[in-house]
């Protein structure tokens, strides 16, 4: 497995994402974002930051890349596309995940380690969580539809909700479960040294639906 | 401007110093030179009143790569890499506006840091207010907090250590003190002196607007006071997203070798960094004003000099590599032109198009800064104010109580939990889980602990002693993660220098911090002075805030503050000699007074050697250092963080000449509070203290002995965010 780590000016957690896709498969490699060239790439990390200084609104900028035009094309094609925090809310804004993600409840950035629920086998996952707009919002009946066809990824475990997601959602998938973002950072959780290896379980799953 | 009074006068300068500049011209000044001259004689770029002073530090040492006079200063952590790091203050434009304030202070200290081309991997902060209870303070909290973590989790820099303190005399001058940790491969440094006549010099990252005019003088080296409000416009506006694309575009020139040298903008903008860097390369330079990208087309040759907005940096390039430095800038989307030259001589030049504005020996301009030698007096008391907090005949529990909730003591997690703290992957431990902050080195297969201090109330106690014990508890923390110093870098916070007490205040710290360097063996690679803190009521509490460096084998061995284990035995090492002067207690109950205990810096210095070897060799479960509050409260911390409690007794410190009170609650340099297995704590030479278990954080001491729930304990020190 060879991933992409897209890189956007105002990126923060790419070389994390590298690292950890370097850990997790068989190599990796940055991809800028006026770049279109996926070749030999099997998987796809969009990765926290402030892409483009999330000017205008998080990830509003970034979905008009010429790099995101590759990775919606990618997606369709069934390559796993894992999105992390501003990734995440990069997908939500083209249209590739449902959903979007707005200011925290208590209207302040918050770096905590959180505890995650993953909703297929409920397994437990301890990885950092850290934002000022994480609050997943979707409307009633989008989030029912998610929920009936096992669309949410994770969880905020009991009292680990603290940007007040609706229905304690972290992350989600599309249909097919090749694209999946969540606010929490999984390659931050790839090292014991650095506080925990559960990040890399977050890598098996969405690569694991395309396998 | 007031009518009447000389523009000099306006601009910071006196009489004498506008006669020198005569002098030095052979003529008057016009409007862009004494702008210009004004700034770079002003106390903040020229350290008028300190430079004399700092001289007796001792900056020299095997492990230092680059020392005091460069950007940031650097030391080796081997296998060809050094550690770069800085302190520097934005206090004044905190005061007046503190999210911007500190959010630039951040951006300021980044940028010296990846100015001599070391990528930024850690932020620390030391920050001062006046008391919890003042809602000033509580903005100025709120505000500075914010604008730090704005800036530093935009830019994707983990913030992962600092201090906080809440002291009365900060009410109206907040300190906010920002420091920034690199890591570079040693031979792509660079050094900011300007070299090669015919080279150009290149601006790049943001344009150049009306924003910071006057700063370093009007600002940053005068007391503040009334009308305040008035100068919101001398405070600097930060982007961090466009200093991200400037540190990234910078990094790669420099390792690509297309720059000859590299300067930050900071304060007073491109007069003080052309100045250093031609002063620096013994050259002279060209500037037309007029080749300065602009947010308004109509600004002045003056303004254009001064100005200090924000995300530029100055480089010298060869002509033949000018095009392809340009398109990387491009390729970051960030601004460049070049806006003059390197000459030969050493005159800077300003000019618009072909006319010369402005024309200054170099020399003059950045070196022939009259430098004052102090007037110091020592005060006849207590200059300060001393509110007492704590009823009189308090219980010892209700005594711990108050300690562990005092701001200056109580978990900083409201703040912490505002910073990420993990991105760059390298964070060992994050902040609270540790004396010191870690950060994995694995290029240089090792790793590097960071800490910053500087108890200002102890320093106004006795200057001399409290700097020294500033430098000890840095020394003491990096010992607590198994780390040994490589280098101090400081930022000295202080009131008025021509007031004969804040003179000797000065005095006798800078004096304090060369013998503590000395006695243990550690350079000084470079600092900033902050002078004129002062507000309506005063000075500030003398605050030198000190930022150590240390270097340790193996990540994997870091003993933490907490707790670990039932049975497990609790012992003290080191010379500790708890007194209530200057303590936390003695604050509480109105008791503040000049005077500390002398501390014997060999003997502590020794104990962290036996700390810092048992950390190494994984003997420990724990180690706290005895700090503010005392051994009491160093026990509750490690109590509360381990989730379990503890039966201590701490009579044995009567051999110590300590009363029960001063056991329990007394402060001074020197202790280790830590626990492990019982025979390893006697090899190590530990006083028993007693044993971890229990849901109790018991005490004996005599008449004084105290018993609280650990829950009780947890709850008092974890109030601060309910209070801010």
């Amino acid at each position: 497995m060879i991933w992409g780590v897209l890189q956007f000016p105002g990126s923060c957690d790419e070389r994390d994402a590298l690292h950890a896709c370097e850990v997790h498969g068989d190599g990796a490699r940055l991809v800028w974002h006026e770049s279109r060239d996926l070749d030999g790439v099997d998987g796809i990390v969009v990765p926290g930051g402030f892409s483009y200084g999330d000017y205008l609104r998080a990830g509003a900028i970034a979905r008009f890349s010429p790099a995101m035009e590759a990775v919606a094309e990618a997606a369709a094609g069934g390559a796993p596309v894992l999105g992390i925090c501003n990734g995440f809310q990069v997908l939500c804004e083209a249209g590739l995940l449902p959903g979007a993600l707005l200011r925290n409840v208590e209207l302040r950035f918050r770096c905590h380690q959180v505890d995650l629920i993953d909703e297929r086998g409920g397994e437990r996952l301890s990885i950092p969580a850290k934002h000022g707009e994480g609050r997943y919002y979707a409307p009633e009946a989008m989030l029912d539809d998610l929920e009936a066809n096992g669309k949410i990824a994770y969880r905020y475990a009991e009292g680990h909700n603290s940007n007040g997601s609706v229905r304690d959602v972290a992350g989600v998938t599309n249909e097919r479960g090749n694209v999946l973002g969540l606010m929490p950072h999984p390659e931050h959780a790839v090292d014991p040294l650095t506080g925990s290896t559960d990040g890399l379980r977050v890598f098996d799953r969405v690569t694991q639906v395309t396998a | 401007m007031t009518v009447g009074t000389p523009k000099h006068r306006e601009l910071g300068l006196t009489d004498a110093e506008y006669e020198l500049i005569v002098e030095k011209l052979g003529r008057e000044p016009n409007d862009v030179e004494l702008a210009m001259f004004s700034l770079l004689w002003s106390e903040h770029c020229a350290y008028k009143h300190s430079r004399k002073l700092l001289r007796r530090l001792p900056t020299e040492g095997e492990r230092v790569v680059m020392g005091p006079g460069e950007n940031a200063g650097a030391v080796d952590v081997g296998k060809g890499f050094a550690v770069a790091f800085k302190v520097e203050s934005h206090n004044h434009p905190s005061a007046v506006e503190p999210f911007e304030g500190a959010a630039t202070g951040v951006g300021g200290i980044l940028r010296d840091v990846f100015a001599i081309g070391a990528r930024p991997i850690a932020i620390l902060d030391s920050l001062r207010f006046g008391e919890l209870d003042s809602p000033r303070s509580r903005h100025l909290l709120d505000g500075a907090v914010r604008g730090i973590g704005h800036y530093g989790n935009s830019i994707g820099v983990p913030t992962v250590g600092g201090e906080i303190y809440f002291e009365e005399p900060y009410e109206h001058n907040c300190l906010v003190n920002a420091m920034c940790i690199g890591f570079a491969k040693t031979k792509d440094m660079v050094r900011a002196a300007a070299a090669g006549p015919g080279n150009a010099i290149v601006l790049m990252g943001a344009s150049t607007g009306r924003d910071g005019i006057g700063g370093a003088s009007v600002l940053a080296s005068a007391e503040l006071g009334e009308g305040d409000e008035a100068k919101r416009p001398t405070v600097q506006i930060g982007d961090p997203f466009e200093e991200s694309k400037l540190l990234e575009c910078c990094l790669e020139l420099l390792a690509k070798g297309l720059l000859v040298s590299l300067q930050d903008l900071g304060a007073a903008g491109l007069t003080s960094s052309a100045g250093e860097m031609a002063s620096a390369g013994g050259v002279g330079i060209d500037i037309d004003v007029a080749a300065v990208p602009l947010r308004e087309a109509d600004m002045e040759p003056f303004e254009i000099m001064v100005s200090e907005s924000q995300e530029r940096m100055l480089a010298v390039v060869e002509p033949a590599r000018v095009a392809e430095v340009r398109a990387i800038c491009e390729m970051w989307q960030t601004g460049s032109a070049v806006i003059g030259s390197v000459t030969e001589g050493g005159a800077i030049r300003i000019l618009r198009g072909d006319e010369v504005v402005g024309e200054m020996p170099v020399e003059a301009l950045v070196d022939g800064c009259p430098l004052y030698d102090l007037e110091p007096a020592e005060p006849d008391g207590w200059i300060y104010g001393n509110r007492a907090t704590l009823a009189e005949g308090a219980s010892s529990e209700e005594e711990l109580l108050a300690l562990l909730g005092a701001p200056s003591i109580a978990s900083k997690r409201w703040a912490f939990e505002q910073y990420d703290w993990i991105v760059g992957s390298r964070t060992v431990r994050r902040p609270e889980q540790a004396d010191a902050a870690v950060l994995n080195l694995p290029e240089a297969g090792n790793a590097i602990a960071v800490s910053i201090d500087g108890n200002g109330r102890r320093v106004a106690c006795d200057p001399y002693e409290g700097t020294i014990e500033a430098v000890l508890e840095c020394a003491q923390n990096l010992a607590c993660v198994g780390a040994e110093p490589l280098g101090l870098t400081n930022c000295l916070n202080f009131g008025n220098p021509e007031k004969p007490t804040g003179a000797w205040q000065l005095d006798r710290a800078v004096s304090g911090l060369a013998d503590a360097c000395n006695a243990l063996g550690v350079p000084v690679v470079g600092g900033n002075v902050s002078l004129y803190n002062e507000g309506p009521e005063g000075p500030i509490y003398p605050t030198p805030v000190v930022a150590m460096v240390g270097e340790l084998p193996d990540p994997a061995q870091v003993a933490g503050g907490a707790f670990l284990a039932a049975g497990d035995a609790i012992g003290l090492i080191g010379p500790f000699e708890p007194s209530l002067a200057g303590s936390e207690l003695a604050k509480q109950r109105g008791e503040l007074k000049m005077g500390l205990p002398r501390p014997e810096v060999a003997d502590v210095a020794a104990a962290c050697e036996i700390v810092r070897d048992a950390v190494r060799a994984g003997k420990l479960s724990s180690v706290h250092d005895v700090s503010d509050g005392g051994l009491a409260v160093a026990i509750a911390e490690c109590a509360i963080a381990g989730g379990i409690g503890c039966e201590t007794n701490v009579e044995h410190l009567r051999e110590r000449g300590a009363q029960p009170e001063e056991a329990l609650f007394g402060e001074g340099p020197g202790g280790f509070l830590v626990s492990g297995d019982r025979a390893v704590l006697e090899e190590l030479g530990a006083v028993l203290l007693g044993t971890v278990g229990g849901d109790q954080v018991s005490i004996g001491a005599g008449d004084r002995s105290l018993s609280v729930k650990l829950a009780e304990a947890h709850g008092a020190w974890a109030s601060l965010a309910a209070r801010v």
